[in-house]
């Protein structure tokens, strides 16, 4: 079976990369999922959204945390790009509880989206 | 001679020290470079695929458009955004970016345009506060360690004045001088129009898949912009953080060789002034027993 090559980069470094199943990511207008022979798209990923990538191997899917960025797919090769991005067993979950409320207190809809990002990517619903 | 045999000991005490801070400095700048290099590296696959990225969108839609990618003619300021380093103890570095950085404004000023500096590190904020030459904005703090979010910070404040016009305080284009770390012993210091944007299409004879864009050509570009601009910027910043650490390392190790330099040249003075004093002493006494010899002799 064909599979994807996926690879998750912020600007400091690769967070992950692999070989894939399935991607599921989120862009403005909603969630989007990649199988192998998907058409060639460019996407702009939701500030504050979680993207889950299925690996090939069958393994547990891996899902993460993104921040501002964008997406590619062309030629079974998934690039997912973020400002921010963090895989579900980086995130500090009292820390993004701690940022949650803080940005529940404020009118900043993209921390409160951050935040609940963060928590949804380490298995938490908020 | 016993006076300068104590001062040449505490000379050589001195430069030992001296040579044992320089040569730990050397050790330190040694293994930075090479986590600056593993920086460099991790940007890379962001960096490639945002350009990838761009130039596919450019050479297919021709009809999107942003400001960014604009010549201002109307403009007559230039901005320069100089990239020097926080600390000293790294040779000429930060007078090579300087010197350059002076060059490029005396070129800017001939051609009728008006240069504004923009400083990153201490080094380059001092040497123009020290002249009492006016500067647009100043960054320290992170020259030995960028982060991407000190990138986005400058990238933000340059996008911003670009879009401004000259009488709001804004710039028509941006000129950045920094070091770019070629290997261990060579680093050259650059000059590079940032903006207006040029987008090089990727290598020729591969051609960019026909992406469909989700939600709209446009929103990527308005997205993607931004971001390349301060990815751009990152990558000069690492690229500067790495030649400053080479540079780092080879001012520290020609002081360490200069320190066991002269560290022998002393060890020499001292042997011959001690020699010296024995000898004295040795024909002192001699000169003394001949004397009495003499003397009692009678």
């Amino acid at each position: 079976m064909a599979t994807l090559k996926v690879g998750l980069v912020s600007p400091e470094r690769e967070i992950w990369s692999g070989e894939a199943k399935m991607v599921v990511a989120q862009t403005v207008e909603g969630s989007l999922g990649i199988l192998p022979g998907h058409a060639p798209v460019l996407g702009v990923l939701l500030d504050g959204s979680v993207v889950k990538i299925e690996p090939a191997d069958g393994g547990e899917p891996i899902t993460a945390m993104v921040g501002s960025g964008f997406f590619s797919v062309a030629a079974d090769e998934v690039s997912v790009l973020a400002e921010q991005a963090e895989l579900s067993d980086e995130v500090d979950v009292s820390e993004a509880r701690r940022e949650l409320e803080e940005a529940l207190g404020g009118d900043d809809a993209t921390a409160e989206r951050r935040a609940r990002a963060r928590l949804r990517a380490a298995g938490i619903e908020a | 001679m016993p006076a300068q045999l104590r001062q040449l000991r505490q000379q050589i005490k001195t430069v030992k020290s001296t040579a044992k801070i320089t040569r730990a400095q050397e050790m330190i700048a040694t293994s930075r470079i090479v986590k600056a290099q593993q920086a460099v590296a991790a940007s890379k696959p962001y960096a490639d695929q945002i350009t990838q990225a761009l130039s596919a969108l450019v050479s297919h839609h021709v009809g999107v458009d942003h400001p960014l990618l604009h010549e201002q003619p109307t403009d007559n300021r230039s901005a320069v955004l100089i990239v020097t380093s926080d600390r000293g103890f790294c040779g000429a570095y930060n007078a090579n970016v300087i010197r350059e950085a002076e060059a490029l404004i005396r070129s800017l000023r001939e051609a009728g345009r008006e240069p504004v500096p923009y400083v990153v590190g201490n080094k380059g904020i001092t040497w123009y506060r020290f002249r009492g030459r006016e500067v647009a904005e100043t960054w320290h703090g992170f020259s030995d360690r960028p982060t991407f979010a000190s990138a986005e910070r400058i990238g933000q404040r340059l996008t911003e004045d670009f879009l401004k016009t000259d009488a709001e305080g804004g710039v028509g284009e941006i000129h950045v001088v920094y070091t770019e770390f070629v290997s261990m012993l060579t680093q050259s210091v650059q000059v590079r129009r940032l903006m207006p944007l040029e987008i090089t299409e990727g290598e020729t004879g591969k051609v960019a898949p026909a992406y469909e864009f989700e939600p709209s050509a446009q929103a990527a570009l308005d997205l993607l912009l931004p971001n390349y601009v301060e990815s751009r910027i990152y990558h000069m910043l690492l690229q500067s953080a790495a030649s400053f650490q080479a540079s780092v390392r080879r001012a520290m190790k020609s002081a360490t060789d200069n320190a066991n330099e002269l560290l022998g040249v002393y060890t020499r003075q001292m042997n011959q002034a001690r020699q010296a004093a024995i000898t004295q002493e040795i024909s002192e006494i001699v000169g003394g027993a001949d004397a009495l010899a003499e003397s009692g002799g009678e």
